[in-house]
């Protein structure tokens, strides 16, 4: 059907490197990025693992040329990830078109809400960080450090298909003609909140998380900002840009089912397949490789693999989960994935879903365990979320 | 183009606007820092082993977007887009004060669960069993223009035909005692009537759930058409003029076309400038009217001034406590719509009688 | 073992915001989820917190929750054989 959108540029920064070029590297070494926590003096810290930015605040701080403790980590990590979007898409100026900006976050600067709640009443040395509880505040930093001005930008927060969902509305708008360009990922950082949130759903793994494993445990939190650049047709041809690849197709979907689980056979993660592969003109077959949302939680990984086999019809082409690698990131999972989307059409390469030992006994479905090399063509990647949240994502390799 | 239609409002706020048959009758007048919703009958609305976890805000929306839907004469739609700047803030503060009372330990999931900023969208979404898309936009004041840029592209390009599109924030205690230690709120009460005359910084906060049903077919209970959307993450004011007169030719439109223009001052003397640029420059002398001394400011508080800019433009009559000054207006045909919050994060919307 | 139940009544009722109920309208043996008292899995989650603040009782895995939560009466008969606090 449609033509895909133009990608030119990606940044990222997560467990497993403070750029694309190093997750790259870390993917194909199998090298995890998990971790005891180190940044968050917390109670679980013995009962959980994370996939944890080893960079600090002021290290991130440092980097953007920030004054110390001035913005939460979920911006500066946002700010970063963005700058190197933008400076791989060789944007010099930024508002020299229809430029926008969509992010998805999920805690905001929750990270330090949650660490001066009662101090603000006491002194007024952190007042700074008061606005920053909107979610719509990290984006709007980023914005400013990307020197982005009088533009379209929003902030999309649809818990862990946050991302993915502003990847889908970047290409919409581009496609509908309403921006010529436009910057789309996520941005979140670990926090006590979403730490002992996670916990009290008792879906956090004491260990390595272990996708579709029939004993997996549950998931390991991580953190992580995502950003793609993606490109008007004109504008690529009057610049004679370098295309990274397509986002060829998109679906929403909402399982409709429970506040936090998904449903059974994964109605909502059926829709949002069938539909991306309906926008982007794509039969299953048609499909290389799938990136799994694969949380590694008994409930995600259950639905999620009934819903690929019945959008397959049973023939579920190699797909993997690289939260193994990252942990769950989030609002930003679907922006990691992706940028290793894009990293695996580029490369021909499947990542491998480390720590998979036995099948599920509910079906039969293995996950591809060894990195391997295969022409790609088309990558389809799942985030779901919360409130029975359903994105698909398309990357393909041509237009 | 394809036109989109506004075909029904809800609306919960702090006037008694949760009946559609009422038109701001009876105006609610306070002398306070901070306003609350006009409470509706949640019982009648909302079964009681539904209501036992809802916050307040998820409570606000039901009631509103079941109006709308109501109204509509919908049992569903085909996408669902709300904004709110702090989602069920209610539960996250409760949440993160209990980590630290009871040093993470005895927490329980459910005010976890409600701090997703997507939980309202996603239970109205179990409430009607719709499938459909299902977004939400935390972007401050452009948290509701956000959902109306979203939803005119899906029904222009034939993505959907009916879309719920609403904007909620509740008002809690925290959120306010910081917000007050920052100026962003007042310190002095300041009474309904005299909220531009305050000459003090900061706002009246308070909150509120609206709801519309956006089509892409006009029915007997259709308010108005939404012509335009768009926003602006910064914008100074020595820009603002220029980028409204590109906005309306960019649609078509010409000042002298715009029969009512609806500002959202709020009373804050730091900020309340750039209304004031649109109205005592090219809008001079057109109809103005305003609406934050009836329903307080909060995140998606313009979703407010879209349900009064629809309410006038299928009435034909514009209430005497909106006006902002005395040039008489006649039937109005085109409304426009502007707001920002704290000099960011502008809007404008235009809206059009058929 | 009649105190325990009536207790474990009242914190369900309040602990689960069933505000229009009443400990009468709660049998013992009546099914808490499903079509009894219609209770779900992020209740489980809830009771699961009760069980380890009010009576020391810890469960690492939801799932062994099912059994427990039957009813009232296999709600008080787990608590009294494993209460340590």
């Amino acid at each position: 059907m449609g033509k895909g959108v133009a990608i030119t540029g990606m940044g990222m920064i997560s467990a497993i490197g403070k750029n694309v070029t190093e997750n790259y590297r870390s993917l194909i070494s199998e090298k995890m990025g998990i971790s005891r926590i180190s940044h968050i003096d917390t109670i679980h810290k013995n009962e959980i693992m994370v996939g944890e930015i080893s960079a600090t605040n002021a290290a991130l701080e440092k980097q953007l040329g920030l004054p110390e403790n001035s913005w939460s980590r979920t911006a500066l990590i946002g700010a970063i990830a963005a700058k190197e979007a933008v400076t791989h898409a060789s944007i010099t100026e930024m508002n020299d078109c229809r430029t926008g900006l969509v992010s998805g976050t999920t805690v905001g600067g929750m990270d330090k809400s949650e660490q001066y709640f009662y101090q603000y009443f006491e002194d007024d040395s952190e007042w700074h960080h008061i606005n920053g509880l909107h979610a719509g505040d990290s984006t709007q930093k980023i914005a400013h450090s990307l020197g982005l001005e009088e533009s379209f930008s929003t902030t999309i927060s649809t818990a862990c298909s946050s991302a993915a969902n502003a990847i889908m509305l970047g290409a919409r708008m581009i496609r509908s003609g309403q921006l010529d360009r436009v910057i789309v990922g996520g941005t979140d950082s670990l926090s006590k909140f979403t730490i002992n949130g996670f916990k009290t759903l008792m879906i956090l793994s004491d260990t390595y998380n272990t996708p579709f494993d029939e004993n997996r445990k549950g998931l390991n939190l991580g953190e992580a900002a995502a950003y793609l650049v993606l490109e008007s047709d004109s504008l690529i041809e009057k610049e004679g840009k370098k295309v990274l690849g397509y986002v060829k197709g998109y679906g929403n979907a909402n399982d409709a089912f429970h506040q936090t689980a998904s449903s059974e056979n994964g109605d909502g993660a059926v829709l949002a397949m069938k539909k991306a592969l309906q926008v982007a003109g794509l039969t299953p077959e048609e499909i290389d490789y799938v990136n799994a949302h694969g949380t590694a939680t008994p409930n995600n990984d259950l639905s999620e693999g009934r819903a690929m086999l019945r959008v397959f019809d049973g023939k579920v082409p190699e797909f993997s989960s690289t939260k193994a690698f990252t942990g769950h990131t989030l609002a930003t999972a679907g922006a990691v994935e992706a940028v290793y989307s894009l990293l695996a059409l580029q490369h021909n390469t499947i990542y491998p879903n480390l720590n998979f030992k036995t099948p599920m006994t509910e079906f039969d479905l293995m996950p591809q365990t060894k990195l391997k090399n295969k022409e790609l063509r088309t990558v389809l990647s799942n985030s779901f979320g919360f409130g029975g949240n359903c994105t698909t994502l398309l990357f393909s390799k041509n237009a | 183009m394809k036109p989109v239609y506004i075909n029904s409002v809800g609306s919960v706020s702090a006037q008694k606007t949760y009946d559609n048959d009422d038109f701001l009758e009876e105006i609610m007048t306070y002398n306070d820092t901070i306003l609350r919703v006009i409470d509706p009958d949640y019982k009648a609305h909302i079964p009681p082993a539904a209501a036992r976890r809802m916050a307040k805000g998820i409570k606000m929306s039901t009631v509103s977007a079941k109006t709308a839907l109501k109204e509509a004469g919908l049992e569903n739609v085909d996408a669902i887009i709300v904004g709110t700047g702090l989602g069920c803030i209610g539960d996250s503060e409760k949440f993160v004060s209990a980590i630290i009372d009871n040093k993470e330990q005895f927490l329980t999931p459910t005010r976890f669960i409600q701090s997703s900023h997507n939980t309202v969208a996603g239970q109205i979404a179990i409430s009607l069993g719709c499938n459909g898309y299902n977004y939400t936009y935390v972007h401050s004041a452009i948290s509701f223009e956000s959902c109306l840029v979203d939803a005119l592209v899906q029904i222009r390009n034939e993505e959907a035909n009916h879309i719920l599109v609403g904007g909620v924030d509740e008002i809690v205690a925290h959120h306010v005692d910081t917000h007050r230690l920052i100026n962003h709120i007042k310190s002095e009460p300041v009474s309904t009537e005299h909220l531009l005359q305050s000459n003090t910084a900061g706002c009246v906060m308070a909150e509120g759930a609206h709801f519309f049903v956006l089509s892409n077919q006009k029915k007997e209970t259709t308010y108005a058409e939404l012509t335009a959307v768009t926003t602006y993450n910064t914008l100074s004011r020595d820009k603002l003029t220029e980028k409204t007169i590109d906005f309306l030719s960019q649609n078509g439109e010409t000042l002298e076309n715009i029969d009512l223009i609806i500002l959202g001052n709020n009373g804050d003397d730091g900020f309340d400038s750039y209304y004031g640029i649109l109205s005592d420059g090219i809008f001079k002398n057109t109809p103005q009217a305003y609406y934050k001394h009836l329903s307080g400011e909060f995140d998606t508080a313009s979703a407010f001034g879209f349900w009064l800019a629809a309410k006038i433009l299928r009435g034909g009559t514009i209430p005497k406590a909106v006006q902002l000054n005395q040039i008489k207006a006649k039937k109005p045909m085109n409304i426009l719509l502007y707001n920002q919050y704290r000099g960011e994060n502008h809007s404008l919307v235009l809206l059009k009688r058929c | 073992m009649a105190d325990l139940k009536l207790e474990l009544k009242e914190k369900i009722i309040e602990q689960l915001n069933l505000e229009d109920m009443s400990v009468d309208e709660i049998g013992d043996q009546d099914p808490l989820f499903g079509e009894g008292l219609g209770l779900d899995s992020i209740d489980a989650l809830e009771l699961i917190v009760m069980l380890d603040k009010d009576y020391g009782i810890k469960l690492a895995d939801p799932k062994e929750g099912r059994q427990i939560f039957e009813s009232v009466e296999t709600m008080a008969n787990y608590i009294e054989q494993h209460q340590t606090s």
